[in-house]
């Protein structure tokens, strides 16, 4: 019996790891300039985490296999245990973790604990049951005045006040576009209940809370098209709440930005059909 | 100390009705059978809900005729809805979180056993631990109803009459859609937030206020017992590990439960009398302004419930270290290696699980400050968690292991508890949350630690135990397979969550064929489903083992394990008042086996001869060990 559970453990050890090792189910490639280094921090994370694994189970093996009743053997060994062992295997992962914990913090740092650089393009995301409202600034760069009583679903997503001449220039969209390479802001709210906008390949996740506008920033680097998901259960079609990111040349997206509502509208929907999504 | 209290032969007689002796007994074993049989009902819920899912996610759009028949408008055509999907979801996280990990490792494992470890007739309030189980009891009922409030069209129009917002109900579903978290405002809206969002949710809430109540009664009475009711000799470092998990899991209980009943009824408030906690201002929902509401913190509700939702990870797990630690060293035919510090790390874990409860939020809005502070505090986590994994081996090492069917679970815990546990070092770095929060690498993470690992602890508990609670002993063949198969396919089920996690899946999809992202996962979301159904089906093994071992299993002697605690000193299954009126004297630690010169190779604890033993113990011996001889 004590043989059979050994190989069964080690067994379920090497398919766990396989799994991981082959990278055949694995991060989507990524495309924001934080991603490699969030990529990075998996990969040695990872390591430790698959070391720590499988010794603990190829150990947990062992012992169950050296260690089963056998007729030839006399006593268990009468121990209390091991103080010095013990002090130090906790010193060692307390090291190990501790110096990992503080690892993972610098790429959340450089995002979270900074304000957006200088430059930053701003967009408003206004998340609602199961749909994604871009707001663009337009060519005024600065956003009209918004109300909740203006809301029409099917007019006026966001309840922008077409009497405020900020409006006037103003574009809502369901698609993110994203200049490349140009640090982006975004300003997250939601109308209704929480949301989380999440886009695998930049990295990134936020939720969105009605009643704030939280500020987050990043920079896209490759140019494409891309899938944005809702990540935190926000009702019955929660699953459906899609929609694309776009991130366009600068060249592109300037000259977007820069046409009036109805032809940036047009010219988006172009766009988005000219781009294909990834290969998965 | 020891408290010396009865010095006379007091013997209490048991009750003779059968309504005192079995339904409302004082008798802190047959509260604890109750629990045990509550959550072995429960966990049928939990687990059908379970495949259920994993039906609709592999096969979508399949027609399940019974669906059609039990939920006509929730199935319909018996093909679930995306909001039937979402109750279950809901529905199987707050079962098996409440009603299964909370009620079976303490309410029933520990009722039954603190006491007689600790060498006491009973708890210290019979009739606070008869209210406990019975509180818990009417707040399952409350929680299964919320299944025909929402699943029954004619009764749903029955609560709708108390209020057509807050108690609307009959949307076909089998409970409310927000998750087990129940996150405001889309929990507190009522019904224009979607189907599920009215009686669903108040009865849902309304079972959860009263279940923090029945463990508060549960855990005042475990702290009281332990510190006061334990015999002569039992001081405290001579109690077995069990006890100390069920100390510390009653202390987590008595502090954080209140905080979600205080959560819960201010959710309900927002709900049915207008106020605003948890509701901002100007919201826009489903085609029309909310009124009334204004300021409310959706946050608020968050800290709230993670402040009692984490260390409730522990006080489903806790136990089940507790027992596997007990185990591990009676089949080791080994003391427990690092007794003190097996002692340390529980408590350890159990205080630090009262200050990572950001972990969980750092998405969520709050301050980014603090997600860095929550995130090294979580990874710290990780040393006590180490230590007991290290002492599990260490007690291992040396042993003459007897691989009886609970010793096979308890060794599964160790392994399901470091798979499970270990990935809490991605999860808890704020960078690496960027990408794993709300993926399938997160439901991966808790249900291997504190789903599985738990439940082994339990199944390991229940075959150690089983035949002191009821004098038989379960058949070993049964368990064996019984073993096997679920430790394989458990594993089959939860490590391919990682890899759906590792492409991005986010949890709590009624389907995945939206997203091209998603596209090649097909082959696992198969794979898992039919190792699940396996899985679930081998269930009625354990089933049957339990109620026919009940009647027909081998007579067990009193101590069948040859086993050292107190439990092993008594008749299987025990008398009324546990020890027959003599009060039981404690000489040495729990775990002395295989003590050299010692004629057999265990020794009770309440054998007190043996000088030439004592001898060769050395100060060790009082303490429950923890010297250094190798």
């Amino acid at each position: 019996m004590g043989r059979v559970l050994a190989l069964a453990i080690w067994i379920i050890t090497i398919a766990s790891v396989w799994m991981f090792v082959s990278h055949r189910w694995w991060f989507p490639e990524a495309i924001s300039e934080h991603g490699p280094s969030v990529d990075r921090q998996f990969m040695i994370t990872i390591i430790v985490v698959g070391v720590a694994f499988a010794a603990a189970q190829i150990g947990l093996g062992w012992v169950v296999w050296k260690y089963r009743d056998t007729a030839d053997k006399a006593r268990a060994t009468y121990s209390h245990g091991n103080n010095r062992l013990e002090v130090v295997w906790t010193v060692v992962t307390a090291i190990v973790f501790i110096s990992l914990a503080v690892m993972g913090q610098r790429v959340w740092a450089s995002l979270h604990l900074h304000a957006a650089p200088a430059g930053s393009y701003q967009i408003e995301v206004v998340a609602q049951q199961f749909a994604w409202n871009i707001h663009y600034p337009g060519k005024d760069n600065t956003f009209g005045r918004t109300s909740t009583d203006l809301i029409d679903d099917s007019s006026n997503p966001v309840g922008l006040d077409a009497t405020d001449p900020n409006a006037k220039d103003d574009a809502v969209t369901p698609t993110l576009v994203i200049p490349v390479n140009r640090p982006v802001e975004l300003i997250l709210r939601s109308k209704d209940v929480t949301h989380s906008f999440w886009v695998p390949q930049l990295r990134f996740k936020q939720d969105l809370v009605p009643g704030l506008g939280i500020h987050v920033h990043f920079t896209a680097t490759k140019v494409g098209k891309y899938e944005l998901a809702c990540a935190e259960l926000c009702g019955m079609n929660h699953y459906k709440m899609k929609s694309f990111m776009l991130v366009l040349p600068q060249s592109d997206f300037d000259a977007l930005t820069k046409l009036s509502q109805a032809q940036f509208q047009e010219r988006k929907g172009q766009l988005l059909d000219s781009y294909q999504l990834p290969q998965y | 100390m020891a408290e010396a209290t009865h010095a006379e032969v007091h013997r209490h007689e048991p009750p003779k009705g059968f309504i005192r002796k079995y339904i409302f007994s004082l008798d802190h074993k047959v509260i604890g059978i109750q629990y045990i049989l509550l959550a072995l009902t429960a966990v049928v819920f939990g687990l059908v809900m379970s495949v259920l899912m994993r039906m609709n996610l592999t096969w979508p759009g399949t027609n399940w005729p019974i669906l059609a028949t039990l939920f006509p408008t929730g199935a319909p055509g018996g093909v679930m809805s995306d909001a039937f999907y979402l109750s279950l979801v809901t529905m199987h996280g707050t079962i098996m979180v409440f009603f299964v990990l909370t009620t079976a490792p303490q309410g029933g494992f520990g009722n039954y056993f603190l006491p007689i470890q600790i060498g006491a007739d009973d708890m210290a309030f019979p009739v606070l631990n008869m209210m406990s189980f019975w509180v818990t009891f009417v707040g399952f009922l409350v929680l299964i109803l919320a299944i025909f409030a929402e699943g029954n069209v004619t009764v749903g129009l029955w609560f709708a009459k108390l209020g057509e917002s807050a108690w609307a109900g009959g949307s076909g579903t089998v409970g409310p859609i927000g998750g087990w978290t129940g996150y405001p405002p889309l929990s507190a809206l009522g019904k224009i937030a979607g189907p599920g969002q009215g009686a669903g949710v108040n009865l849902w809430i309304i079972s959860i206020a009263i279940f923090c109540i029945g463990s508060l009664l549960g855990a005042l009475n475990f702290i009281t017992t332990l510190l006061n009711m334990r015999t002569r000799g039992m001081t405290l470092m001579r109690m077995p590990l069990t006890c100390w998990a069920w100390f510390t899991t009653a202390i987590l209980a008595l502090l954080s439960f209140p905080v979600l009943l205080g959560g819960g009824i201010l959710l309900l408030l927002d709900r049915m009398a207008g106020t605003s906690f948890f509701i901002p201002g100007g919201l826009y929902v489903s085609g029309a302004t909310v009124p009334l509401h204004n300021g409310g913190s959706p946050l608020l509700w968050q800290h709230l419930f993670w402040f009692f939702g984490h260390p409730e990870v522990y006080i489903a797990i806790l136990p089940g270290m507790g027992a596997t630690s007990h185990i591990l060293s009676t089949f080791a035919r080994k003391p427990i290696f690092g007794y003190r510090a097996m002692v340390f790390a529980i408590f350890a874990i159990g205080m630090l699980g009262f200050f990572v409860w950001g972990h969980h939020m750092f998405i969520s809005g709050m301050s980014p400050y603090s997600a860095v502070a929550f995130s090294i505090l979580t990874l710290s986590i990780g040393v006590p968690s180490a230590i007991k994994t290290f002492n599990w081996l260490g007690t291992l090492w040396g042993a003459k292991i007897r691989f009886t069917t609970p010793m096979l679970f308890a060794i599964g815990f160790v392994s399901l508890f470091v798979a499970g546990g270990i990935t809490g070092l991605v999860l808890g770095q704020t960078s690496l949350d960027f990408f794993f929060h709300d993926t399938y690498f997160v439901t991966a993470h808790f249900h291997l630690v504190m789903g599985v690992a738990s439940i082994f602890g339990m199944f390991a508990a229940t075959y150690f135990w089983f035949p002191k609670m009821f004098g038989r002993m379960m058949n070993e063949n049964l368990g064996k397979f019984h073993f096997w198969i679920t430790f394989v396919g458990v594993y089959a089920i939860f490590v391919p969550f990682h890899a759906m996690g590792m492409v991005g899946m986010p949890r709590r999809y009624a389907q995945f064929g939206e997203y091209e992202f998603l596209k090649n996962t097909h082959p696992l979301v198969m794979f898992v489903t039919v190792a699940a159904i396996i899985t679930a089906a081998v269930q009625l093994v354990f089933y049957f083992n339990f109620f026919w071992s009940m009647f027909k299993g081998q007579k067990a002697g009193d101590n069948p394990w040859e086993a050292t605690t107190l439990e092993w000193n008594i008749p299987s299954p025990p008398p009324h008042d546990n020890f027959a009126g003599v009060v039981p004297e404690v000489y040495r630690g729990p775990y002395e086996f295989s003590v050299p010169g010692a004629p057999k190779d265990f020794m009770m604890q309440t054998e007190p001869e043996a000088a030439e033993v004592a001898a060769s113990l050395g100060e060790g011996s009082g303490n429950g060990g923890n010297g250094h001889r190798h």
